[in-house]
């Protein structure tokens, strides 16, 4: 008798929970599409992630493959014709690797540590954000004192510094992003996190027993998220352009992995020569896909923000 | 406090990581002349000792002497500062003058095309790598136009001792694309600042009430709003001016302006280790300095902090 | 005929919010008169429409409302369409407003005295000097002691009622035809409210100032008012002298009003409770909007009720008034 209740009340309740969810994510859906903007930032998005991850396959030339290029073709304006038959369309630089491949490539250094450091940076943050949140006394005040302090000092000294004292490579970048980012996760999460913990369902969970880490990651954390994505668009574009910005000034990635910022500083040389397009076509590959990630940020942190609900 | 942690994790990072042998030492020296460079540099002395003898030569101003140029690496730096300062400080004047105006304008009219179009232009601003709007600014200006010199400091007067460059028209010049490029990033970021100021200060009741004593618009704006906002506005942009400097790391370089950004970029490159430290301290000091006057003007600005203790 | 006793004549005023949601019919054809030294109090529940009456009368309704039609005759003047700089020059001298709450209506960051000789200067050419004395004069007036170093000090120096006497002050500094009040003695305790209705009422009585004392306590109206107007959903649905209306009232909204109102008439009894909640202002019902709640209701009631004169110097917008020995 009481099996079959079980399998009769328990369908009702996934109907009833099914259509839930599906609200939620359709009305999000409509709000973040009445942007038309932001709907076509993202779109540009998704095709410079496509880029990036299939940057080999759709490269008309391997840049980085010595047998490739040729320094005789170098320093040529876009829209040249190469020995081999493929037009330059961007030009090329002083090695004489085509510019388009460069950028691909380049798009996809950048976008990898951008992405890579802001993820890890995230799940640090955030693992530190709701510890200190959740367990609040004085693990809270030193977390959050460690916080501030290094809130207080711009990003770019702090790379400065790190990357002085661990000096060059892909892995040293990717750390000193870190370590400049985990502090605005974890920031925004406690905040979100002390006002969910003052919620009911917290203190239901609590009374249920369950260990501390369940609460904290399958209760806490979901309810946490939006105001964690919003931060986290923010904080990769972010770190794409500091990771420009270091390897610019040639304290960033090494020549071996070339970014973006990388690409800009080699055609710094050129400008007064007039040879714009070295510098001109990475920086503006850079702008957009900054660009759009701020603009679908934008868009996400109004359509996430209760407060400005109409 | 602050300062000792930073200059305790500063000290052992460089110290630890990294030999300081190498570091610190001329590699070029003989066998018997490191010797005598170990010694005289205390090297052989147990780490905690070594960082005492760094502390009281700090004290005394004595960072060391730069590999580099051979001079003690607080006097190189000294010398730079005013360069950047006042770099920075145009480019934070550039950003107040031309955000909180756009900002305000944005705020009261949100639904105008020119507020949209602000708006719009302020996400390009903190999108924008600055070094490659340098460049192109670089590019436009000095080489297509040929209008403003690409690079370097312009002529300088010297005031008390500092050398100021803008008095000088020529030193205008050479200020202005820096200025400009450095200001970029903190005007968006002024512009959206004011704007949700302003909008949230509209809509408060002591506004309407103002309109209803039948105050002109002007006066009701001006007066009552904008001094409102400036409070959150002026913290922030004060706070800004320490990010400035530090950014000034990267204009510095492009434009070749001869401040203390340049010289720790090179300094780092070239290993130039006490040159290193003396600007991380001198920064951090500067920070700290920049953080207690926006308290002080945070509690010239709102009365409600002010008079906290005199109210009875 | 609008003589020169009458301050204000309101005729068919209707203020629309169009939102997004649909339009909200906040005042919904509103029309009363005040004579000059008259008090009138305008009552009725939260969202009926009553301060948004007030601030249509001063022009200051936000987008996305606006006044829709009507006249608004103020001194025999119509001054809907009044353009701005002159609407400007009537706003804090020949009418004033006092907001409601004390706490965030006047301006932090200024001082007092800033703020009250702002409102005197930018209508009349006075010195500062000269500026600074009659508000000195006026906060005396209104109650308020050692006015010289209030007159120095900030808004948050001040406890609510003080600040609210600042803002009467302020109303009263030009000497204004009409002041419109907000429900200001709502966010003051009672005995606050006691003092501030004593000297509100004696000084409009001294000025021959118009008054229009907007609230949703009635009792504070039997205390202080000549005459009253009932509000419901953007209408006025009664209206006469106060003895009168709460009396004798007429519209079953107005008796439902009074009879959940304790008091010492009616010791022991048990207070009424109007059934149901006010119409949400996005849909309200057609005809009467009391027709949902009214014990009294008919399919008469499905259109509009008009206004009605059953007993002289009342008016009513009810089908079924409450009129001893009617029906």
């Amino acid at each position: 008798m009481s099996v079959s209740t079980k399998t009769e009340t328990i369908p009702e309740l996934s109907a009833e929970a099914a259509p839930e969810v599906e609200t939620t994510l359709r009305r999000f859906l409509s709000d973040f599409t009445e942007n038309k903007v932001a709907v076509a930032a993202f779109v540009v998005f998704i095709g410079i992630v496509f880029i990036a991850i299939f940057a080999p396959l759709i490269s008309p030339q391997n840049p980085f493959d010595l047998a490739e290029i040729d320094i005789l073709e170098g320093r040529l304006p876009p829209k040249s014709e190469s020995i081999s038959g493929t037009t330059f369309w961007l030009g090329t630089d002083d090695q004489g690797r085509d510019m388009l491949s460069a950028i691909f490539y380049g798009l996809r250094t950048s976008l990898g540590v951008g992405a890579m450091s802001g993820f890890i940076a995230l799940c640090l943050g955030t693992c530190i954000g709701l510890t200190a949140a959740y367990f609040g006394g004085r693990i809270d005040s030193i977390v959050m004192r460690l916080v501030d302090l290094q809130l207080s000092f711009p990003a770019i000294l702090i790379a400065l510094v790190l990357l002085a004292i661990l000096g060059k490579g892909v892995d040293k970048i990717i750390v000193a992003l870190i370590a400049v980012q985990w502090a605005y996760y974890a920031r925004t999460v406690r905040a979100s996190a002390l006002v969910e913990r003052r919620k009911d369902y917290i203190e239901a969970a609590q009374c249920l027993a369950f260990s501390n880490r369940r609460i904290l990651f399958r209760h806490l954390m979901p309810n946490v998220l939006p105001p964690l994505i919003v931060v986290g668009t923010v904080q990769v574009a972010h770190a794409i352009l500091l990771e420009s910005t270091l390897s610019f000034l040639g304290i960033g990635l090494p020549v071996t992995e070339p970014s973006l910022g990388l690409l800009i500083a080699n055609g710094f040389e050129y400008m007064l020569s007039g040879k714009y397009w070295i510098s001109f076509f990475p920086g503006v590959a850079l702008l957009i896909t900054v660009v759009s990630i701020n603009l679908v940020g934008d868009q996400l942190r109004d359509v996430l923000n209760p407060r400005l609900r109409r | 406090m602050v300062i000792v942690a930073m200059s305790v994790i500063v000290f052992f990072g460089v110290m630890v990581i990294g030999n300081p042998v190498d570091i610190l030492i001329n590699p070029e020296f003989d066998q018997e002349e490191m010797e005598r460079a170990i010694k005289a540099l205390g090297l052989d002395l147990p780490m905690w000792q070594q960082y005492l003898l760094f502390v009281k030569n700090a004290f005394q101003g004595d960072f060391g002497k730069s590999f580099v140029f051979g001079e003690p690496a607080l006097k190189l730096i000294i010398q730079r500062v005013p360069a950047t300062l006042e770099l920075a400080f145009t480019a934070l004047i550039l950003s107040i003058l031309i955000g909180i105006p756009l900002g305000l304008f944005a705020g009261l009219k949100p639904d105008a095309p020119v507020s949209k179009t602000i708006m719009g232009g302020s996400i390009l601003g903190f999108s924008l790598p600055t070094f490659w709007v340098g460049i192109m600014m670089m590019m436009i200006f000095a080489v297509m136009l040929g209008v403003l010199p690409a690079t370097g400091r312009g002529q300088t007067v010297t005031i008390m001792g500092l050398k100021i460059s803008f008095l000088t028209w020529d030193g205008l010049k050479h200020l202005l694309m820096p200025a400009i490029n450095l200001a970029l990033l903190k005007i968006s970021l002024v512009i959206r600042l004011t704007r949700a100021g302003t909008r949230e200060v509209v809509l408060q009741d002591y506004v309407k009430f103002a309109r209803a004593k039948g105050l002109s618009n002007r006066r009701v704006i001006l007066v009552h709003v904008l001094k409102n906002i400036l409070i959150p506005v002026v913290t922030v942009i004060g706070l800004e001016l320490g990010n400035l400097i530090a950014f000034s790391v990267v204009t510095e370089t492009v434009f070749a302006w001869p401040g203390m950004g340049k010289l720790i970029i090179d300094s780092i490159q070239l290993l130039d280790r006490p040159i290193i430290v003396a600007y991380l301290i001198i920064i951090v000091f500067m920070f700290v300095t920049i953080n207690l006057v926006v308290d002080i003007l945070y509690s010239v600005l709102d009365p409600r902090v002010r008079l906290q203790d005199v109210k009875s | 005929m609008t003589g020169v006793a009458s301050a204000l004549k309101i005729q068919d005023l209707k203020t629309y919010f169009y939102t997004k949601a649909g339009i909200v019919k906040a005042v919904d054809g509103v029309a009363f008169s005040v004579n000059r030294g008259q008090i009138m109090g305008l009552v009725g529940e939260s969202g009926c429409g009553k301060s948004v009456t007030g601030f249509s009368i001063l022009g200051l309704v936000d987008p996305p409302g606006r006044v829709v039609s009507g006249r608004i005759l103020f001194k025999g003047e119509d001054i809907v369409a009044l353009p701005e700089p002159q609407m400007q020059r009537l706003r804090g001298y020949r009418i004033a407003m006092i907001f409601q709450d004390p706490m965030m209506t006047l301006n932090p960051v200024l001082r007092i005295d800033t703020q009250m000789i702002e409102a005197i200067r930018t209508h009349e050419k006075v010195s500062r000097k000269q500026a600074w004395r009659r508000s000195r004069d006026t906060l005396g007036r209104i109650g308020i002691p050692s006015a010289e170093e209030r007159l120095r000090a900030y808004p948050h120096q001040f406890s609510g009622g003080m600040r609210q006497r600042v803002s009467i002050a302020i109303a009263m500094l030009n000497k204004p035809d009409l002041i419109i009040a907000d429900e200001p003695t709502t966010a003051l305790d009672v005995t606050i409210q006691g003092q501030i209705l004593y000297e509100i009422q004696k000084l409009c009585r001294e000025t021959s100032t118009a008054l229009i004392w907007i609230t949703h306590d009635l009792a504070v109206i039997a205390g202080l008012a000549d005459h009253v107007c009932v509000m419901y959903a953007g209408r006025i649905v009664e209206s006469g002298k106060v003895g009168a209306v709460i009396d004798e009232p007429l519209h079953p909204y107005t008796k439902g009003l009074i009879g959940s109102v304790p008091s010492q008439s009616r010791r022991g009894e048990q207070l009424t409770q109007i059934p149901g909640m006010t119409p949400s202002p996005l849909n309200l019902p057609e005809g009467c909007p009391f027709r949902p709640r009214c014990p009294r209701t008919d399919r008469a009631c499905m259109t509009a009720p008009e206004n009605t004169s059953p007993l002289p110097g009342r008016k009513v917008s009810c089908f079924h008034p409450h009129v001893r020995g009617a029906s």
